[in-house]
């Protein structure tokens, strides 16, 4: 295990030369058959032996090494005529058109090529982009007629696609082309952008074929026992099959028309061979009419070797399933399946003070919970618990072993759920075994994740080394990640019932009889003694509900805020405020204020969370966050909080009343297009008639759906639950409520009002050119009393933009992150406290112009002055 | 008792300025002020004070080693999923178009040479800010008109091969144009005959051919007859206590130097205009501040130094690169990066014949060989002597 890891310090590119290409092969390859009438693979042919080996038992012929162990070896293809290189076949044509045809220096006076060779060491020494010259290079010589050095009259070379060079009226071989860049001199390759260094012009043309080893192209045996071969397999077979019948055809002396046109096959398997995507060449199937994945195909795009496989990797180690909430276990915990956790293992050394331990592990063995799978021995044998002596084993574990044991409680794990967008998408858990097919896990860390119950599924990783793990926990643990960095503020909070409990439990008018109080503490995990009872009545006593939840504080907490359902009066009336929306905590204790989404809503401007976390630590928030919860939900519980269709029932006067107003809003509309159909409307500045028209209407219509909503909300009060969540910012707004209790409104798209479908009219039962407010999509039903049949599809209409407009802007907005990544992933903070990149470049002298990190900034600012001043003179301005 | 005077809160708080970044001082400043009128502030009070600020300035330092472009890409990126995608919407001013949401951010990164709708917010120096006829005036002489704004109908008479414009008696009045004027506008842009007829131009190609009458035609509906090029349409509003001009279309260069503009602040959402007008710095303002307004129009929060990050990438070469393939993302001093991101098989083969050399000093290419990346834990490079450990057994 304690391998010493090879490091790649660096990686040069170069072209292989075919001195090279034959020196590194371990065999000519001559046969286009694999496999002979046995089974066995044919010498010389291209499943050679000495290839590599991939079946398993079986060692490699040429350096002896198991299946997997051993990389595979290239052999090669001596070409019977050269061939060009599809790759590189704008690199050839540049090259050509910038030499003469005759001596091949570059068609510019001598003068003019030093001094671009001086320009380019120069380039080359300062570490830049040496090869732009060329372009320039190319433009002015490939125009030149006579070559300056020799006299030779130039003549004018035509690229044709794909592969082919006319020259005047004559066909240039690949063999001709060869030569020619053969006469390239190293320092005219230089000025063309080829460094003669690791890549001559000449080898741009292929004279020897490398032939990838056969563990670049395994074959698949199906179930049937048929071999089905890989697709760069049969490309090769077709090179080879091409190459032998052309250099027979040669040897022959056949006639010359026959042996170009087999020349001209070859190009093309040779050709699709490296990409089966050039323009102009047929792609090469399969037998079934498949396209081939050749070299290239295989390593560009999404699936592609690069983005597939090695940006990317698939691990060993993880699970995946559905996910469920419990709102018992902590934010810091992840409920895991005992089935998964039986199946995932984290490897232990043992020591003196653990083989114990370990020895009850393995006699437990795979199948029962705190068990192992298997046993390593220090000299590297593994031991499969499911087969093994369990018993023996265990008496022979001693120190240097390693037990590969099951996921255990408190185990750090990786939890993630995709599209992984922030670092947040991916945090560490600790490990709570439970019964069950599913992850468990915390209502709080829902919207990091983005997660709900819907049948989302969730992946599991379990980090191997301790190293590894103790990473996890220090800086990827749930808690460390309260605080987003995209804003300094808590994306890790209460949503929905939490914030509901909370306002239940600390408005002005709850009482606690002793026995409630009691059972709200329990539930919030708290076993301290109750304060003094708030309020004496008959005998008995009453505590408040923001007594209980002053006990969640943390000793010292001072702060004042507003709450969510502050109505932003003229004069704030604070501490005597109506609705006990002016929040105020001192040392502790809640004074003052109800709690909504302004004290700890995940995303919000949450004030006691933010300050919790920033002062006395994530731990301290943890605590509170997992309390707080818990009692919140056990306050809703025993208030008992429920929302129906009722909640949306109005008055048949308010009903009235909206109807009065919709039909108001629809003469004004009727109104405004008579006086446009007058020609008599005022075009507003900049736009034409027809849209000023809309505006309008639109302006009405939309006026016309708040005042409807305002009626509703006068008769929807506090004591309607619906109204509380939406006031307090649990769930729902108003104007979802207004739109299930009065009107829905205009239906749009693309922001204007429905205007397509048939000729000039949105649907046939509407009159040509009618510009009502109905025609175009205006509902006046509410959802509750229901939408009447033409506007249910107005309603379709809009709805299906949605739709369309969120598909669109994933894919859009995915592509744009994937962009920023790539651009900003190299820049880190240095120990000098700039911002650098790969090269060391400075990008930034101090981060952010302050050097602060945003996830522990106050909200962005650096430093939080007044929350310093209060603490020391307890003087506070707000 | 009496507290610390206002002079030794200002010396005192000045010391600071090695330590503590700019803003934070004058924020100190200010605030112990303020607070030192109401309520006398200790000489004690105030060391604890300043040592408060140091220390939690010092806690909210970034750790050399973070991963600061990643978190500024995430930050940026995750919230683009919630923003909205349609391209027009109305901000502040009504009555003109603007690109938002989704969009907008993706062309600000892009760094489009032209915005897909061009803004100008024009402000004016004190003598014009004021009157709203001397705005109004200011605009109309900016606002580029063309013949066809004027025009009520163009034909081409094929018979007399000449093309016909008719002019808008209204519009022309409106505008303060004759056909006299707009004839000669024609005449020296086309180097073509314009013969005036009531409110009619003729106008005749040099010689009388189909193709001249058609590239004429083409042409003449496009002439300027006044105004700034490309600056198409205008609204004058009421800001504050002072008119302002928005435009759509932009010409920051011609603008910039009217003398009724007050150039301190007049803007421009081209990016591209700014850095060629103003320089590199502040093309790099206008990408924050640009990204920060389309961010913050739809409800998002984003920290500014994350975007500060990303226009400084985009700057830090001395021109406006894009994020992207043909930008930073292109430019990579990796191959493997290069080659990872888009274009694979391009990137490869030029590294091939250019014998470059890839380091492996970048995050994706040790990803790809399987190596730790050289950020955060990664980046700490401590190796602990044998001898040491052995001397501890």
């Amino acid at each position: 295990m304690m391998r010493v890891p090879k490091l790649i310090e660096r990686m040069d590119f170069g072209l292989l030369s075919p001195d090279e290409i034959r020196k590194m092969s371990v065999t000519r390859i001559v046969t286009a058959d694999t496999y002979d009438e046995d089974g066995y693979p044919i010498e010389r042919g291209l499943m050679d032996p000495r290839l590599g080996v991939v079946d398993p038992g079986l060692r490699c012929r040429t350096c002896g090494a198991r299946a997997g162990e051993c990389p595979g070896h290239f052999g090669h293809v001596e070409l019977a005529r050269p061939v060009i290189h599809v790759g590189y076949i704008e690199v050839i044509y540049d090259c050509l058109r910038a030499t003469c045809r005759k001596c091949g220096r570059i068609s510019l006076p001598d003068s003019k090529l030093e001094e671009y060779l001086n320009q380019v060491a120069e380039m080359r020494k300062d570490g830049r982009k040496w090869w732009v010259v060329a372009d320039e290079i190319v433009r002015s010589a490939s125009s030149v007629e006579k070559c300056p050095h020799c006299g030779e009259k130039q003549q004018q070379l035509k690229f044709e696609k794909p592969t082919a060079f006319m020259e005047g009226k004559n066909r240039l071989t690949p063999s001709d082309v060869r030569e020619r860049l053969e006469r390239i001199t190293d320092d005219d390759a230089m000025l063309l952008g080829i460094n003669p260094e690791v890549a001559r012009p000449e080898w741009m043309v292929l004279t020897a074929l490398p032939v990838p080893p056969v563990t670049v192209r395994p074959s698949i045996t199906l179930e049937s026992g048929v071999r089905s071969e890989d697709d760069l397999t049969h490309k090769l077979v077709d090179i080879i099959r091409i190459n032998q019948r052309l250099s027979e055809n040669i040897e022959a002396g056949a006639p010359h028309l026959i042996v170009e046109d087999l020349w001209e096959l070859l190009q093309y398997h040779v050709t699709t061979y490296f990409t089966n995507e050039v323009s102009g060449v047929p792609p090469a199937r399969h037998r079934s009419g498949r396209i081939l994945r050749t070299l290239a195909q295989r390593l560009k795009g999404k699936e592609g070797r690069f983005r597939g496989n090695l940006s990317g990797k698939r691990v060993d180690f993880s699970a995946r399933t559905v996910i469920s909430p419990d709102p018992c276990i902590s934010i810091n915990e992840i409920g895991v399946p005992e089935y998964v956790a039986k199946t995932l293992t984290i490897p232990v050394r043992v020591t003196a003070h653990n083989v114990e331990e370990l020895r009850n592990f393995v006699r437990r063995g795979p199948d029962t919970h705190p068990g192992a799978n298997t046993v390593i021995s220090p000299d590297g044998k593994r031991y499969d618990l499911r087969y093994a002596d369990r018993e023996e084993l265990a008496k022979t574990l001693e120190q240097g072993f390693i037990v590969e044991r099951h996921l255990m409680d408190d185990d750090i794990v990786l939890f993630n759920r995709q599209p992984s967008l922030h670092r947040m998408s991916i945090m560490a858990h600790e490990v709570r075994v439970m019964p069950g097919r599913t992850f468990r896990l915390n209502l709080c860390v829902c919207p990091p994740y983005n997660a709900d119950f819907d049948g989302d599924e969730m992946n599991l990783h379990a980090p191997q080394s301790e190293e590894a793990q103790a990473e996890a926990w220090i800086l990827m643990r749930v808690q460390e990640q309260i605080l987003s960095p995209r804003f300094g503020g808590p994306i890790i909070g209460g949503i929905q019932d939490h914030i509901t409990g909370a306002y239940l439990l600390t408005r002005r008018d709850t009482l606690l009889t002793r026995e409630q109080a009691q059972q709200l503490l329990a539930a919030a995990g708290l076993a301290v003694d109750l304060p003094k009872p708030a309020i004496k009545k008959d005998g008995t006593r009453y505590w408040t509900g923001k007594q209980i939840f002053s006990m969640l504080l943390p000793k010292g907490l001072n702060l004042a805020y507003k709450a969510k359902i502050c109505e932003n009066c003229v004069r704030c009336k604070k501490e005597e405020c109506d609705i006990d929306a002016y929040v105020v905590i001192r040392d502790g204790q809640l004074l003052n204020g109800v709690m909504d989404a302004r004290s700890y809503k995940a995303l919000d401007r949450c004030e006691v969370l933010d300050r919790v976390a920033k002062d006395y630590g994530t731990t301290a928030a943890r605590e509170f966050l997992d309390r707080v919860t818990r009692l919140s939900i056990a306050a809703a519980t025993m208030f008992g909080f429920t929302t129906g269709i009722d909640d949306e029932d109005i008055p048949p006067e308010a009903r009235e009343r909206i109807d009065e107003i919709l039909d108001e809003a629809r003469d004004k509309v009727n109104k405004l297009i008579e006086i446009y159909n007058l020609g008599e409307m005022e075009p507003l500045p900049g736009r034409s008639l027809r849209e000023t028209l809309e505006m309008r209407i639109m302006e009405v219509l939309a006026e016309s759906r708040d005042n409807a909503g305002e009626i509703a909300e006068k008769y929807l009060g506090l004591d309607n639950h619906a109204v509380i969540m939406a006031r307090i910012g649990a769930r729902g707004s108003m104007l979802n409520l207004t739109q299930m209790a009065a009107c829905v409104g205009q239906q749009s798209v693309r922001g204007e009002r429905l205007s397509r479908g048939y000729k000039w009219r949105t649907l046939p039962h509407y009159k040509v050119g009618d510009l009502g407010a109905e025609a175009r999509g205006f509902i006046g039903s509410s959802y509750k009393r229901g939408l009447k049949p033409l506007e249910f599809f107005f309603h379709a209409m809009g709805g299906r933009e949605g739709l369309v407009d969120t598909a669109v802007r994933t894919a859009q907005s995915g592509y744009m992150q994937r962009r920023l990544i790539n651009a900003l992933q190299d820049l880190r903070v240095g120990y000098d406290g700039t911002v650098r990149d790969d090269r060391g470049g400075i990008v930034q002298f101090v981060y952010g112009e302050d050097g602060i990190d945003p996830a522990r900034s106050d909200g962005g600012r650096a430093v939080n002055i007044e929350k310093i001043i209060e603490r020391v003179t307890g003087f506070s301005g707000g | 008792m009496a507290g610390v005077s206002a002079d030794t809160i200002r010396t005192e708080v000045r010391k600071l300025q090695d330590v503590l970044p700019n803003s934070v001082v004058k924020e100190l400043e200010n605030s112990l002020l303020r607070v030192s009128r109401e309520k006398a502030i200790m000489r004690e009070q105030l060391d604890e004070i300043i040592e408060g600020v140091k220390q939690a300035y010092i806690d909210a330092m970034v750790e050399p080693g973070e991963a600061v472009g990643t978190v500024a890409a995430q930050s940026i990126g995750e919230p683009g999923t919630q923003m909205t995608l349609r391209t027009f919407h109305y901000a502040g001013v009504a009555e003109l178009n603007v690109t938002l949401g989704l969009p907008r951010l993706i062309e600000i990164l892009d760094a489009r040479r032209t915005p897909s709708t061009s803004l100008m917010t024009i402000y004016l120096n004190e003598k014009f800010a004021k009157s709203r006829d001397k705005a109004r005036a200011f605009a109309q002489e900016i606002e580029m008109i063309a013949v066809e704004d004027v025009a009520s109908q163009t034909e081409t008479d094929l018979i007399n091969m000449e093309f016909v414009v008719t002019l808008d008696r209204a519009r022309m009045h409106q505008k303060e144009l004759t056909p006299a004027k707009v004839a000669s506008a024609i005449r020296s842009a086309l180097k073509a005959e314009v013969v005036v007829d009531g409110n009619k131009l003729r106008v005749k190609p040099e010689a009388p051919t189909l193709s001249d009458l058609r590239r004429v035609a083409a042409k003449a509906k496009g002439v300027p007859l006044r105004g700034i090029k490309g600056i198409n349409r205008i609204v004058v509003k009421m800001e504050g206590d002072e008119y302002v001009v928005y435009t759509e279309g932009s010409n920051f260069a011609e603008i910039l130097t009217l003398p009724e503009v007050d150039p301190t602040r007049t803007i421009t959402n081209n990016i591209h205009e700014i850095e060629e007008v103003l320089g590199i710095e502040a093309a790099r303002n206008a990408i924050i501040n640009e990204a920060i307004k389309t961010l913050e129009e739809q409800g998002l929060n984003v920290d500014i130094r994350h975007i500060m990050l990303v226009a400084d990438m985009m700057t830090s070469s001395g021109e406006v690169k894009q994020i992207g393939r043909h930008g930073v993302s292109g430019e990579k001093a990796s191959v493997l990066a290069r080659a990872s991101f888009e274009t694979t098989i391009k990137h490869l083969s030029d590294a091939c014949i250019r014998g470059e050399m890839d380091g492996l000093d970048g995050i994706i290419e040790n990803v790809i060989a399987g190596q730790p990346i050289p950020l955060g834990t990664g980046s700490v490079e401590l190796v602990m002597r044998r001898e040491e450990k052995v001397g501890r057994e």
